[in-house]
């Protein structure tokens, strides 16, 4: 296994829920990454952000870790859930509620609930 | 580097032959597209397969600081 397969490995692992992005949750630098964080942010789910743009070894190896070409991507319980697009579908149709629900992750419901009204 | 909305249509229908395929230029600038593909074969397939196997048609050109394409906003659905 190489360095950035291995650490990958025990990052998802050691996290319930990790979003390797460009940037960080405190500071997007990509407006995909940016939609997806602050999709969690707002539901203030406890996430590690791992900032691919810091290491060009990860910013590869979670492409083919994951088998997926674009950055952001979501991982949750060691499972790769997906980008940018189906995050937000997610996110509208509540099934990341559900995830959440069935992963024991805790998030904040009113806040999901708001926005599927404010995008209804 | 850009692509035509065209190209990216031919590589998508070139492996999904009966599907609904939309292409949108968001931008304007041949960098910027979302694709609608539905398509029969999607079915029983979560979401990330059926995003994986559109990827695998666009042969590579997502890649990196390489691709060509450097977003494409992915819909997947059965007919």
């Amino acid at each position: 296994m190489s360095d950035a397969k291995q650490q990958i490995d025990e990052t998802i692992k050691e996290n319930d829920v990790v979003l390797f992005m460009k940037g960080t949750k405190e500071m997007p630098q990509c407006g995909f990454s940016s939609r997806v964080a602050g999709v969690l942010n707002y539901m203030a789910v406890d996430y590690k952000d791992i900032n691919v743009l810091a290491d060009d070894n990860i910013r590869q190896g979670i492409k083919d870790f994951s088998d997926w070409p674009t950055i952001p991507q979501l991982y949750v319980k060691g499972e790769f859930v997906g980008g940018c697009d189906i995050i937000t579908e997610m996110a509208l149709s509540a099934e990341l509620d559900t995830l959440f629900d069935d992963s024991s992750v805790t998030y904040d419901k009113d806040a999901a609930n708001k926005i599927r009204e404010a995008n209804g | 580097m850009a692509i035509q909305a065209q190209e990216i249509e031919d590589l998508i229908r070139a492996e999904f032959p009966k599907a609904q395929v939309t292409i949108t230029d968001l931008a304007g600038d041949g960098n910027h597209y979302a694709a609608e593909v539905i398509d029969e074969s999607f079915r029983g397939k979560n979401r990330v397969q059926q995003q994986r196997a559109v990827y695998a048609a666009l042969k590579g050109k997502m890649d990196g600081a390489n691709g060509q394409l450097h977003a494409l906003a992915l819909t997947t659905k059965v007919p």
